[in-house]
Formats: C-alpha cells, structure tokens, sequence
C-alpha cells in the first residue's frame, strides 16, 4: 500500500469541504487520463472582491485525490481569485506533507479544477496546457509525455541526456530501459535508430578542460553550492550538511525537516542538478551513512 | 476483533503445520541433498517425498514431470522461453488478454524481439471465443500459453478443451494455473496439458517456491543451466526447507479440496447476496457460473477502488482492488477493460478472496462494513445524486481530461 503521510490520511478519512457549495458561481470539472481519477470544484466568489468565501469539491478517485481535493478547498478559502491561482500543486502536496512519487498527479488535477473554476467564473474556457503520461521515473515523478516531449524538442539522443534534461533516470536508475525505449521510439519517428553508444550531447568535459582546476578549488565549489541551498531548506526548516566527497559521489546529511520528508529524494535530485550544472560533470548525490557522519563528528569534536 | 483477511488470491497466510514441516530444513537437516554424506542424503529423501506430494496434488503420472523453481513467475517464463528456444522455426505465441502479467509482459518483450503474439479477447463475463482460438492455432504457433483460472475474477478458462485442440494441431500447450492449483482438483495424466506453473505461496505454502510440470517426452530447454540439479532442468541449490513445506502444503490442499468446494464456496455466496442485497449499483464481475470456489469481485460503480480499500482496512478488513490507483503503475486494470466494464465500475471493482481459514462470522461482519462504506464514498462521489446515481451520470459529470 501507499506510503501516505498522516495529513493524507486525515484529509482522507475526514475530508474538509465536501459536497457542491450551495449558490456556487463557479465550477471546475477535471479529471487525470492517467488514472481515471475525477474532481468537480464548486466556488462561491464575492463579485465585489472576488474573494472565495466557500469552497467545495465532488472526487471520483483514490485516498490521495479525496485528501488533494480537501487540502485544496482549505488552501484556497478566504483567498483572492488571483491569489488562489498561485497555488501550485507542490503547495497542495506540501500542505499535506508530501504525497508519493506516482500520486503527485492528484494535486497537479487540484490546481488545474482550480484553474477551471475560475476560468468559468470569468466566462473563459478553460484549456489543459500539458498532457500526462506514464510514470516512468518514480524518484523524481517524470513522466512518459515528458520525456517524448523533451527529446523532441531539444534532439537528444542518449540516455544521459534525458537524464540531464528531465532528471529522469538520475535518481536509482531502474526505469533506464524504459528510457532507451522511449529513445528508440521517438528516434525512430525521425528515422534514426536508438544508439547506446552514443555521445551525449551533454557530455561533461574533462574537470581540468572545464577550468575545475584541482581538487581544492573542485571541494570549495561543492561547498559554496550547498552553503547557497541551505537558506531555501532553512525556510522550511530543514537543512543539509555536506559530509563527504569520494569521486563523484558527495554525502550529505539531511537535517530537521527534511530527514524523513517524502521530498526529500527530490531534494536531494535539486541538490545533485545544482552540483551538476556548477561542475559541469557527473554527481551523484547521496545521505550519508550513519557511519560517516560518525567519522565527521569524531574528527570535528 | 481480530483483523480479516480476504486477499488470498494475493498470497495466504503459511500453514502452522507447513511451518512445523520445514524448519528442521533450516538447522537440523541443512545439508545439500547433492552430497552424499548423511547430511545430504536425508535431505534428498525428503525432497523426494515432497515431489510425489505435489505429484499427487497435479495428478501426474511420474514425479520426475515435477520441477522445483523460485516461483511461478520464474515457471512461466521458463515454459514460454523453452518452447521457443526448442521450437526455433516457430515464431508465433497465443495467449489472451487477461492473463498475469507474469505472461503478457513476457510475452509484450518477446514482441520487441520480432515474435507475433495473438491475444485472445474475451467477452463481458470474461469468457474466450474458442472459434478465434482454433482459426490461429497453426504449425507456426510454438505455444499457446492461457491461464487456467483469472486471478482478479476467478473465472475458468476452458484449458482441457484448449490442450486438446494445441495437442491436435501439434501446438505445445502450457497454462498458468497459480490461482487453480489447490483450490479445484486437477489430473494431468488424463490431460493434453504439456506444462502447468503452480506457486506455493498461493496454498499455504511460503513465497519463494514455485513448481513448473512438464509432461514426460515434452522438448524442453532450461533457463538456468548449471549443476544437475532437477535432472539439469532447473540448476541451482535446492530450496530445501521450502520445497518440503510446499509438498507438506501440497498435501494438505488435496485433503481440503471438498471443503474448498462446498464450506469456502458457501462463505463466498454469502458475501455476494450478503453484499448485493444492499448495496445498489454493484454487481459481480466475471463469470459467475463458471469460476474458483472462493473469489467474489464485485464492482461499486461510481466510487474508487483504493478509497474503499483504505476505508475497509480502517475497519481491519483487507481485500484488494482492480482500480488504476492500487497498481504502482496507474493502469486500471487490464483484465476490467478487456471485459468492457464501463470505467466508472471497473475503478470500483474489490476483490474478496477466501481460504479455508476465513469463517461465516467473519463474513457477516463484512456485509455490516461494507455498504455504510460505500455510501459514505458515494456522497463524495460527483456522480452520485442524493439517493442515487444522478440523471445521465456521463453527461451530467463530464470533466476535461488531461
């Protein structure tokens, strides 16, 4: 079964809002191809202000759909029309501490019934700007659509490049035959034939090519990339230490809020981009053992 | 209140008595049936014993048609496998659309590598079109491979009748019968059936054991080559302790198989009447008169699978479903489709599946839990009016799909 967070559970078991809000001016209806889940959002919007003063919401769907739907209407009440719409579905996710890999799917259908609604109080039609596909990698939730979408419009030819792109595949690397499958296919539209071999167009260039210098200058820059991380997870009252460097691999201790988080994979695949990009070579992010940070601790203290 | 477990179809629980068979496998007697010491040897004879065990369940008629592997899974695509490799010319395989995906996804890659795959349909109750099956059956086909009995409905498919047919135009004939074994009595000898995967978790047995029967005289190419283990069918160490608790298991099937048939079966009546007498717009799915003793699937339209499972294990009640959101993949479920079940029933579909240790009390707290669950789901639902689905419900509810 799922791993959901007690607030998924909550929101679930009892869910906040539930049914058409009596004298609504304004209603959303959605529904994610991926898994048939359905949401009508029902709004009642003061024309003066055009502040929501209620919110309701009808789910066809799954445990996390039902909580999304809940935690959505909570978010957007007492909410300016233009305020609501900048809720994203990372803050539906993060108002219920996070929601698995393959269910961020149900707050990307919150934000979009609530995209609707207001479309349809403001006598707009509303149209769906992005098609969902198959989950391909589950550590950093990129699916199929994605992927295709991404290797056409920038002519990628290897894995590694998808990986650079997207992020897919930089995380436990199990879904790369699923990428190599998907390469193969769009490829072949082009009538090219996938290539493992392949240069990657990202290649990264020699450390000492791309002005890396030595292993001194290389340690600070990982340092200086984390130290400009921290503030962000600090907001959210988390924090991340660097440990260890060994090769390609630096780790890193997460801290406080982001130890057990559900995001903290993706945290950890910003942290891995971000090196990446600085570097220009391949990290591999990853916690730190126990034993580790023993070792830092001992040789600190 | 202990807690009820209605997921059998799933894995079941081990047998005390399995347990008690194997764990002097795990200390006393660990040693390697293939050594000749009296370590070994007293392991060989158990083994021994635990093949005719499982012989006698399959009705087979030598014990050597017995092979040990890790799983069905693993029995699966060592039957598919080997008939290709040993009938290189044949390039076509027949299965149908609703079979495990131990099969289709094997067979979906196979495609990749240039095999044709015919997928036989079914009809709304999950029944194949045998007229469709005989027009494919050809000396290109190297195997036809169809399960036994469905492990989301339970229905039969009709796989005597399907052996003699592949056997009569020289096809092999090879069927997954994990769900079947155990639960309906099963004679090989008097069958055309070339092989037949069986897993032991799914009788009592522990995960991790799985049998693969092949009839004597049937070519045959092994998966895992190595030592001579299971005649240099299957080589790798034995799974000592765990091949004895299947044939203990095996054993213990075979006593029950009437029980299976009438007291199992009687539990799982009572839940579909118990079940469809309150609860409006839920029917069974499948083919009711034709299908295992002791798995009931029944669609609730208008709501989802996985809220009512979360709501039923709430109350200490597990079953499982076939919506898309209870699979890690997101796919409804294939076997749903194929039988055309509109989508707001088929993401609604539990499944409640038995074995000899549920009992009637545990049945009528079920017909208490389930139809407040399903209601309270339903009001949720926007394709649920107030004492009822709502007029048109596909046009009154028709959402943009992204």
């Amino acid at each position: 079964m799922w791993d959901y967070s007690e607030k998924v559970q909550d929101h679930f078991f009892n869910p906040k809002n539930a049914g058409a809000v009596e004298e609504a001016n304004a209603t959303g209806e959605v529904g994610s191809i991926s898994c048939g889940d359905a949401l009508r959002l029902t709004l009642k919007v003061d024309p003066e202000t055009e502040i929501i003063q209620d919110a309701g919401f009808q789910t066809f769907g799954c445990g996390s759909a039902i909580a999304s739907s809940s935690a959505l209407t909570e978010i957007i009440k007492g909410k300016t029309l233009d305020e609501a719409l900048q809720v994203t579905n990372q803050d539906i996710a993060e108002f219920l501490d996070g929601l698995p890999p393959e269910k961020m799917h149900c707050s990307v259908m919150g934000r979009e019934a609530l995209q609707a609604a207001v479309a349809n109080y403001r006598g707009e039609e509303w149209k769906d700007d992005h098609e969902e596909g198959a989950l391909v990698c589950k550590c950093f939730a990129i699916d199929a659509v994605m992927i295709e979408d991404t290797i056409r419009a920038n002519d990628l030819h290897t894995v590694e490049d998808v990986t650079n792109y997207t992020k897919a595949g930089g995380g436990c690397s199990s879904c790369h035959e699923k990428i190599e499958e998907i390469l193969t296919t769009v490829l072949a539209e082009k009538g090219e034939t996938f290539d493992p071999n392949a240069p990657s167009k990202t290649a990264p260039e020699p450390i000492a090519a791309s002005g890396g210098g030595n292993n001194l200058q290389r340690m600070r820059r990982i340092e200086m990339v984390i130290e400009s991380i921290r503030p962000n997870l600090q907001a959210d009252k988390g924090d991340v230490e660097l440990i260890d460097v060994e090769g390609n691999t630096v780790y890193v201790h997460m801290i406080g809020a982001c130890s057990g988080c559900q995001m903290a994979q993706m945290t950890l695949g910003g942290i891995q981009q971000r090196l990446m990009e600085e570097l220009g070579e391949f990290i591999k992010v990853v916690p730190a053992s126990q034993a580790q940070m023993a070792q830092v601790a001992k040789a600190g203290g | 209140m202990s807690d009820i477990y209605l997921d059998n179809n799933a894995t079941t629980m081990v047998d005390p008595k399995v347990v008690e068979a194997m764990l002097p496998f795990f200390t006393e007697q660990f040693g390697n049936p293939s050594s000749l010491h009296s370590f070994g040897n007293k392991v060989g004879l158990a083994l021994k014993k635990a093949r005719k065990q499982v012989q006698t369940l399959l009705g087979a008629e030598h014990d050597s048609e017995i092979i040990f592997t890790s799983c069905g899974t693993e029995s699966d695509s060592t039957a598919i496998l080997s008939a290709l490799k040993a009938l290189p010319d044949r390039k076509e395989i027949i299965t149908t659309v609703v079979e495990h995906p131990a099969v289709l996804t094997l067979c979906e890659n196979l495609e990749k590598e240039g095999y044709t795959i015919h997928h036989l349909k079914v009809d709304e109750k999950g029944r194949l079109d045998l007229e469709e099956y005989k027009r494919l059956l050809s000396d290109k086909v190297a195997v036809v491979s169809v399960m036994w009995a469905n492990n989301e409905t339970g229905t039969f498919f009709p796989v005597l009748e399907m052996a003699e047919l592949a056997n009569a135009a020289g096809v092999l004939f090879h069927t997954d019968a994990v769900q079947a074994v155990g639960k309906i009595p099963i004679d090989l000898k008097n069958s055309k059936i070339d092989m037949l995967s069986l897993s032991g978790h799914k009788l009592h047995a522990p995960k991790g054991i799985g049998v693969l029967y092949l009839r004597r005289g049937v070519r045959f190419r092994p998966l895992l080559r190595g030592g001579h283990q299971e005649r240099g069918r299957r080589a790798g160490t034995e799974n000592s302790a765990s091949i004895v608790a299947l044939g203990m298991a095996a054993e213990m099937a075979m006593q029950n198989l009437e029980h299976e048939n009438t007291v199992v079966k009687a539990m799982r009546d009572r839940l579909e009447e118990g079940i469809l007498a309150q609860v409006p717009n839920a029917f069974v799915t499948g083919n009711p008169d034709d299908r295992l003793p002791n798995t009931a699937n029944i669609a609730f339209e208008y709501i989802e699978g996985e809220a009512i499972l979360l709501l039923l294990n709430k109350m200490g009640i597990a079953a499982s479903s076939g919506s898309a959101c209870t699979s890690g993949s997101l796919e409804p479920s294939h076997v749903m489709r194929a039988m055309n079940i509109p989508y707001t029933a088929a993401h609604g579909t539990i499944r409640f599946s038995f074995s000899r240790y549920n009992t009637m009390e545990e049945v009528e707290r079920v017909i208490e839990a389930v139809p407040p669950i399903v209601a309270q789901l339903r009001k949720l639902s926007p394709y649920w009016g107030d004492n009822g689905p709502v007029e048109d419900p596909e046009k009154a509810f028709a959402p943009v799909y992204a």
